[in-house]
């Protein structure tokens, strides 16, 4: 399915830390945190209306993993692209998958699916 | 009714004086006349103050200055010896003749210096250290003397090098073991007090071996001192005095003579009750070997003399001496020196838990045990302090409690000033003793904070008395009414985020202590979670202070907040600012040139900063790597505009050019930046230099500010613009340039290790007690010790100091983060664009939301840019 697009290897992703990837001609921020799983969320940063997301700094809220903007470090959900700071908004995430070492991001998912 | 018995106690020193004072005072006298038999001229005098002997003469050290015992049924017989006990006749015989009968005898012989058998040991000017008729020998052979050597480097040796300094002659001491006061301390430890007591200005010589002691017969008065000949090493000591301080041993000879049991390894080998193997017979004190051990300190022969007298009240009594305890403090030459409990982790699965500051003289260790379950938890053995011994108060107790330790038990150790008296904050047992000048414990601290509702530290301090001698225990204290206050009302955390509940300063010190160097080793040892972006730039900024390392290291690169992840200040849009270094605003004209170049080849808005810098705009990450080498094959650096860091030094042009300057205040500006460049810091600082009172580089409003006088430097700090403005304050005037740095120094560590996380240091001096004053008193006077350390520290920074934008173009590693898209490393994020302005440069363009590239944008295999 096309749906789906092969990024960069795994091993290019530091561990609590992102990358911006070009996916269906978006800028999406994809993480990998500290146990190794993926996440992907648009790059898009609709409080600063800039494009950094993925260079904010990853870590944990409570049991929730999320990456603070690091414009005005507003903490987003990487499960879900919810901000945490305010639930009016959120920013889109997409699905993501590893196949033989290749970190691929799929179709984006809706707020319902991931909650 | 009954006739009276004998008691006769061999032995007037310190153990045999207490106990006929404990017997005086629990009626043994009703029975029993005494008869004390003491072998010096004089009286039980204290010996373990004997040095202070020099100072306030043998009257002031005497127990008993009258020459006899209150009670008329107790005979003192002085300079006279025992010579034998007859125990079938129940006798003692004493030097002059008599003979005295005993129904009980009580040795209290002590013990005796041990001289070993070194060749010249019986030369003139060879003494040992035990009596007063001792020192009294030693005043005299001192006149004549230059320099002298104690064999023995243990607490007594130490002692009498003190007393030789204190005589006024060269003094050394020589010791077999590697260390000095090998019983009570550790390696560390002992290399600590080592370095304390050369400073002083005594010779120190560890790991030595005497050869012989050698003479000089040259004057015909039968062979004095002249040297000390080491083995292996044929430069002898030039000294004609020596002090034997090797050791004691138990002084069983009178015991042994009458077929008493001794212990294998000498003293007289006594039961719990401290009957020797005759039951009318008792020992105690040092010739008294409880279960074979000999216990070398006064106050386990103190709790052997009550137990006999408790005996000799009522038969019936259950005291027993049950092993003592051979915790010891001490300030030996001025230097804090104190062991407790099991200080040589000899216990099974004792951990050790070290702070060392080798620079600052002080090493403290903790010996912890884990507990089994269902307890768990880690309980405190033992320890050694050298250097500051202001927890000994606290710890000791610790020991015998078995109370479980706090969950971070190095807090335990941490200086008082660095952890402002975090070590309090633990459940240490009430009978501790908080206050050591006035014997007050955190029982009585806490109820008198309860009754009398104390709510500020004054009131504490009147109320309880406790910390109004020394102060070292008033962080303590301090932290005690916290406990208390928080306790009864409002409850803060002081810890900086969720993942920790350490403040800043107390992340610092445990960093500091364990030589953390990874995020995860400090949030699994104390934190909880996976960290975020607020303690995750304060540990990267505390390992950036400590260690120096680069930002961008593997190790540290993801805890930086996006200015240092990318070394540049992100703007508005994402776009970053470039600002290269220009000390003190000093540039040439063919570096200018270079910047205007690159603006203009990069397409990047320029505009001279409020800090005599120039800053560039604009800069797309993926080409900030391409801007920097530009920058830096001209001969900039970094100028950390994006750290919290050092930024700039602000000059006005200073005595060079200006008609009214006193100083060159371009070149002292230049040099301070150049000196703190890169010093990481809870917050951004500043630094300005006037070279006159005009203050036209207005000094006063940064974090350090310099005005030039005639006679020197004034120093100011704590200032701040920003938006909440703060003049400087004075803290020392008129001083040199190399005391300006040093100051500097000092107070810029003191800052960095102390300020919470993002505090100005305005700010941070509101929250020290005592303010400016206990600033001036810390960095100034030194009043903390703490002076060589923190110097060290800034020397440690400078000398480690590189050019992070340099390292960063270098390697290639680091270099593969800046990209714009890891699957199309050469598209530029479309996000980003510009406007022309009416004034003529461009800047952002607001975009209304994410910009679509279409999905036609051919992007090719994945990248491979990061792999390593």
């Amino acid at each position: 399915m096309e749906d789906w697009e092969k990024i960069c290897p795994f091993t290019a992703l530091e561990v609590e830390r992102g990358v911006t990837a070009l996916v269906h001609g978006q800028a999406v921020a994809i993480f990998r945190t500290h146990d190794d799983e993926v996440f992907a969320l648009g790059n898009y940063d609709p409080f600063a209306k800039a494009s950094v997301l993925s260079r904010g700094i990853v870590g944990t809220r409570g049991d929730v993993p999320f990456v603070a903007s690091p414009m005005h470090k507003h903490a987003f959900d990487l499960r879900t692209g919810q901000c945490l700071d305010d639930e009016q908004v959120s920013v889109p995430s997409y699905e993501v998958r590893i196949v033989d070492g290749v970190v691929q991001v799929g179709p984006r998912l809706s707020l319902e699916d991931s909650a | 009714m009954s006739t009276r018995k004998t008691l006769v106690v061999i032995g007037n020193g310190m153990v045999g004086h207490r106990f006929v004072q404990a017997s005086v005072e629990r009626g043994v006298t009703e029975r029993f006349d005494i008869v004390v038999v003491g072998e010096e001229p004089r009286a039980a005098y204290d010996r373990v103050a004997l040095t202070s002997f020099f100072e306030v003469g043998a009257e002031q050290l005497s127990f008993l200055p009258e020459g006899e015992y209150d009670d008329p049924r107790v005979r003192l017989v002085l300079d006279t010896a025992v010579t034998a006990i007859d125990r079938d006749a129940r006798t003692v015989s004493l030097g002059t003749g008599e003979v005295i009968g005993f129904d009980v005898a009580v040795m209290a012989t002590g013990a005796a210096p041990f001289v070993p058998p070194v060749p010249g040991k019986d030369l003139d000017n060879v003494f040992v250290y035990r009596t007063i008729e001792d020192l009294e020998a030693i005043r005299e052979a001192a006149k004549s003397a230059k320099a002298g050597v104690v064999i023995g480097g243990g607490l007594l040796g130490l002692e009498a090098a003190n007393a030789l300094h204190q005589l006024g002659i060269e003094a050394h001491v020589v010791e077999m073991a590697p260390r000095l006061m090998a019983v009570q301390v550790d390696d560390a430890g002992g290399a600590t007090l080592k370095r304390h007591i050369e400073n002083l200005g005594l010779g120190v010589h560890t790991s030595v071996l005497t050869e012989r002691i050698v003479g000089d017969d040259s004057d015909g008065t039968g062979g004095k001192v002249s040297g000390l000949k080491f083995k292996d090493n044929d430069t002898p000591l030039d000294v004609d005095l020596v002090i034997f301080s090797a050791g004691i041993r138990p002084r069983d000879q009178l015991a042994r003579d009458c077929g008493i049991e001794v212990a294998e390894r000498g003293g007289v080998l006594v039961n719990e009750r401290l009957q020797t193997s005759d039951p009318a017979i008792y020992a105690i004190g040092e010739c008294a070997a409880p279960a074979g051990k000999m216990y070398g300190l006064v106050a386990p022969g103190y709790q052997m003399a009550e137990i006999v007298a408790d005996h000799l009240v009522s038969a019936g009594s259950a005291a027993a001496f049950e092993g003592a305890d051979m915790s010891t403090k001490l300030k030996l030459l001025g230097v804090d020196v104190a062991s407790f409990g099991d200080a040589f982790a000899t216990t099974p699965g004792a951990l050790e838990l070290v702070f060392a500051d080798a620079v600052g003289g002080v090493y403290k260790k903790l010996v912890v045990l884990e507990r089994d379950e269902p307890e768990g938890g880690f309980v405190l053995l033992g320890g050694v302090l050298v250097g500051d011994a202001s927890a000994y108060g606290i710890l000791r107790p610790m020991v015998s409690s078995g109370m479980t330790l706090p969950e971070n038990p190095e807090e335990l150790i941490l200086p008082a000033a660095r952890a402002g008296g975090g070590a309090a904050k633990i459940g240490m047992p009430d009978e501790a003793v908080v206050c050591s000048c006035n014997n007050i414990t955190k029982g009585s601290i806490c109820a008198t904070i309860d009754d009398k509702g104390c709510a500020d530290l004054p009131c504490v301090k009147s109320c309880t008395k406790a910390g109004t001698v020394c102060g070292s225990c008033v962080p303590i204290v301090k932290n005690l009414l916290a406990e208390r206050l928080e306790a009864s009302g409002a409850v803060v955390n002081k810890g900086i985020c969720e993942h920790f509940d350490l403040t800043r300063q107390e992340l610092f010190d445990v960093i500091a202590i364990h030589g953390f160097q990874r995020f995860d080793d400090i949030v699994t040892a104390h934190g909880r979670g996976r960290g975020c972006d607020i303690c995750k730039p304060a540990v990267a900024s505390i390992l950036a202070s400590q260690f120096n390392g680069h930002v961008l290291d593997p190790t540290t690169a993801n805890l930086q907040d996006t200015n240092d992840a990318y070394l540049a200040n992100i703007q508005r849009n994402g776009t970053y600012s470039v600002v290269p270094r220009i000390p003190g605003g000093e540039i040439t004209p063919d570096k200018l040139i270079v910047i205007g170049e690159v603006a203009r080849d990069f397409n990047l808005y320029t505009k001279i900063t409020g800090g005599q810098r120039i800053d560039l705009f604009g800069a797309r990450m993926e080409e900030l790597p391409k801007i920097w080498k530009r920058l830096v094959d001209a001969g900039f650096e970094s100028g950390h505009a994006y750290g919290k860091s050092l930024r700039t030094v602000k000059s006005c042009v200073g005595s060079t050019w200006c008609r009214y300057g006193v100083q060159d205040s371009v070149q002292m500006a230049i040099d301070l930046e150049l000196r703190y460049r890169g010093l990481r810091s809870p917050h951004k600082l500043k630094g300005g230099v006037s070279g006159c009172a005009r203050e036209c580089a207005e000094a006063r409003g940064k974090d350090f500010g310099v005005i030039a006088t005639e006679k020197g430097w004034n120093l100011y700090v704590c200032g701040n613009g920003g938006a909440i403005p703060a003049h400087a304050q004075l803290l020392v005037s008129d001083v040199s340039g190399e005391d300006l740095v040093r100051y500097l120094d000092r107070f810029l560590m003191y800052y960095i290790r102390t300020a919470d996380r993002l505090q100005r240091t305005s700010t941070w001096l509101g929250t020290i007690d005592g303010g400016l004053d206990r600033v001036r008193e810390i960095v100034v006077d030194d009043a903390l010790g703490l002076g060589a350390e923190l110097e060290a520290e800034m020397a440690r920074h400078v000398e480690t100091y590189f050019d992070e934008w340099k390292a960063t173009i270098e390697d290639e590693e680091k270099l593969s983060r800046f990209v714009s898209f890891v699957n199309a490393p050469g598209v530029p994020d479309p996000n980003i664009s510009f406007a022309d302005t009416e004034r003529g440069p461009m800047v952002p363009a607001m975009a209304g939301g994410p910009v679509s590239l279409g999905t036609t944008i051919p992007v090719g295999a994945p990248s491979t840019a990061g792999v390593k």
